[in-house]
């Protein structure tokens, strides 16, 4: 029975350690592309945690499947966004951190 | 019976306007607020009469059952949001069309930006299941963050950029509670989740990640940085849909929470240190809007203060009496839309101020009183709502609070409620007392168009007038909740 359980715990315990990887790496890093790639890393994290704990035994559940998949286009367009918000910053200011103060 | 046909129309309608306004070209683009703004407002009405008519109830989505249809819940908080929005948002709208003849670069993308802001708010209003409300928090922020941006000044990316990384982290950690919340109960429904949600350890976390993720989007103090610059830098109209409607779409979800899992879930300690967050937030954005320079940061500090006063509600609730918790929410309530409309027209006047001496400065403000009367009264109207003098919304707001601090005994909210009132005089009157001054530097300044000094004269008196006829917003707000049964 525990094995049982932590075969499909490993999943959502995965999530939750690529979470918090990407949690460290969006405070650590002031370099925005790195900052937008740990948030990317912290949305898988999630994502896995979606997925991953509503396989516990009730058969295959497609809601969070549905859910993943509205997250992957919102996490995409946050993407998108966050990218061509940090090529404008970029050519305006010639950084690619933001500045501390303000 | 499926509902009203005008529920759904509430978001789809924006959002097909918002598609249609990046079809046509960009000389059209403002001219489809004429064919948006009645639909939605005669939309909004008659949501508001279905609500009188057959009281709150589901609208089930294309008549699909959940979990994969979607649920919307049409009760008396979900319309009075949808009501205060459709008014600051048309009226924002009507300034943007006359405000932004002069930014020509930005009026390209404000239009279809401003219809899926307006999708994702009324989508969050209405939204029945925990997941639903994060796609809307995410078409919301995303165009939010946009309309940020459109300046394009390096200071207003860096702001764009700082709402949207603090907006992101924000969505995920609400993201990652509803995962456990889900894996935990097998349910997205908020009626779902009071009936089977225990008070166990992954409720708590869920629970955690969620108020910690809403509290940095709702911006209260300490998790602010990133709203002054965001609110203050960006262009007017867009400030004020900001400042007046967007934070409170994170705090109602905070709200909705609450009136499904809070009285028994969250935790006295959780209640006191919401309120002390609130007011900390009260006395340091009160300080902060004392110490600016320019107009409208002073504006925007300003929000991070009032936001400070929506969270005296989880205290004033939390292992009180039924009276001090019908108070409390009925303050709040007010509060939140007291502070829509006087912040909506606060910045919509200084907008008219900044255009009138051409400067954001405030000490530039020297002498327009002379010049510029109605551009000051409708600042001065939106000021007596913030400062909380009577017969303002205001005023019924914190006199509501002040019973219910009163009656569950924690006096020590009233200081919050004087001392912020003070503060919120102070800076104030500092942009009064500069305005009044004689003085060498202004002796003409640039007229506005009117359309500009009507809309914010309209939003600051109903600002004041919805504390005259507080009794009837706060009957229909009460409908559907636990507060409407008495």
């Amino acid at each position: 029975m525990s094995g049982a359980i932590s075969g499909y715990l490993v999943f959502a315990w995965s999530g939750v350690l690529l979470f918090g990887l990407g949690l460290f790496g969006f405070i650590a890093h002031r370099h925005l592309l790195r900052r937008l790639l740990a948030f990317n890393i912290m949305g898988s994290g999630a994502f896995l945690v979606l997925v991953g704990l509503a396989q516990d035994g009730r058969g295959v559940d497609p809601v969070p499947h549905a859910m993943v998949i509205t997250g992957i286009v919102v996490a995409v367009a946050s993407t998108a966004l966050a990218l061509v918000v940090f090529r404008r910053w970029y050519r305006a200011s010639g950084r690619t951190d933001l500045p501390e103060d303000t | 019976m499926i509902g009203l046909w005008s529920v759904p129309l509430l978001f789809a309608l924006p959002l097909s306007l918002g598609i249609l306004s990046l079809l046509v070209v960009p000389a059209w683009r403002p001219r489809l607020i004429f064919i948006g703004l009645p639909l939605l407002v005669a939309a909004s009405l008659d949501v508001l009469a279905g609500l009188a008519t057959i009281g709150p109830h589901v609208y089930r989505l294309g008549d699909w059952a959940a979990p994969l249809g979607i649920n919307l819940v049409v009760d008396g908080l979900a319309v009075g949001m949808i009501l205060m929005t459709t008014l600051v948002t048309s009226l924002c709208a009507l300034y943007a069309w006359v405000y932004l003849r002069d930014h020509p670069t930005s009026t390209t993308f404000f239009w279809p930006l401003l219809w899926f802001l307006w999708a994702g708010m009324n989508g969050i209003w209405l939204a029945e299941e925990i997941f639903n409300l994060y796609v809307g928090l995410e078409v919301m922020g995303l165009a939010a963050v946009g309309m940020v941006a459109l300046r394009a000044t390096p200071q207003a990316l860096a702001a764009a950029m700082r709402y949207l990384l603090a907006a992101l982290l924000g969505s995920l950690a609400y993201l990652l509670g509803v995962a456990l919340l889900y894996g935990a109960y097998g349910t997205l429904s908020m009626a779902g989740l009071q009936e089977v949600a225990a008070n166990n350890a992954t409720t708590q976390v869920a629970l955690a990640l969620i108020i910690l993720g809403l509290l940095l989007k709702t911006a209260l103090f300490p998790l602010h940085a990133w709203l002054p610059p965001a609110h203050g830098g960006a262009l007017t109209p867009v400030s004020a849909l900001l400042s007046a409607l967007v934070i409170k779409a994170s705090f109602y979800i905070l709200l909705r929470f609450w009136l499904v899992l809070g009285p028994e879930i969250t935790p006295e300690f959780t209640a006191q240190f919401l309120g002390v967050l609130g007011a900390g937030a009260v006395f340091y954005g009160g300080w902060m809007a004392w110490r600016q320079h320019h107009l409208k940061q002073l504006v925007a500090y300003s929000t991070v203060a009032q936001i400070g006063y929506l969270f005296l509600f989880f205290p004033l609730v939390t292992n009180t009496g039924p009276e001090a918790q019908r108070l409390a929410w009925d303050g709040t309530l007010m509060m939140l839309i007291a502070h829509a409309l006087a912040k909506a027209a606060l910045f919509l006047s200084a907008g008219n101020l900044i255009l009138a001496v051409g400067s954001p400065q405030i000490s530039h403000l020297v002498g327009i009183s002379r010049f510029r009367p109605m551009s000051l009264f409708s600042f001065g109207l939106a000021g007596v709502s913030l400062m909380g003098l009577p017969p303002s919304g205001g005023f019924t707001a914190k006199w509501l609070l002040l019973h219910s601090a009163i009656l569950s005994g924690q006096w020590w909210w009233l200081i919050v409620l004087f001392l912020g009132g003070l503060l919120s005089a102070a800076y104030i009157f500092k942009v009064f007392r500069m305005s009044f001054r004689e003085g060498p530097q202004i002796d003409r300044s640039v007229t506005p168009p009117l359309t500009l000094d009507v809309t914010a004269l309209i939003l600051a008196s109903a600002a004041i007038l919805i504390g005259l006829t507080a009794h009837l917003p706060l009957h229909w707000l009460r409908l559907g909740s636990v507060f409407g049964v008495s």
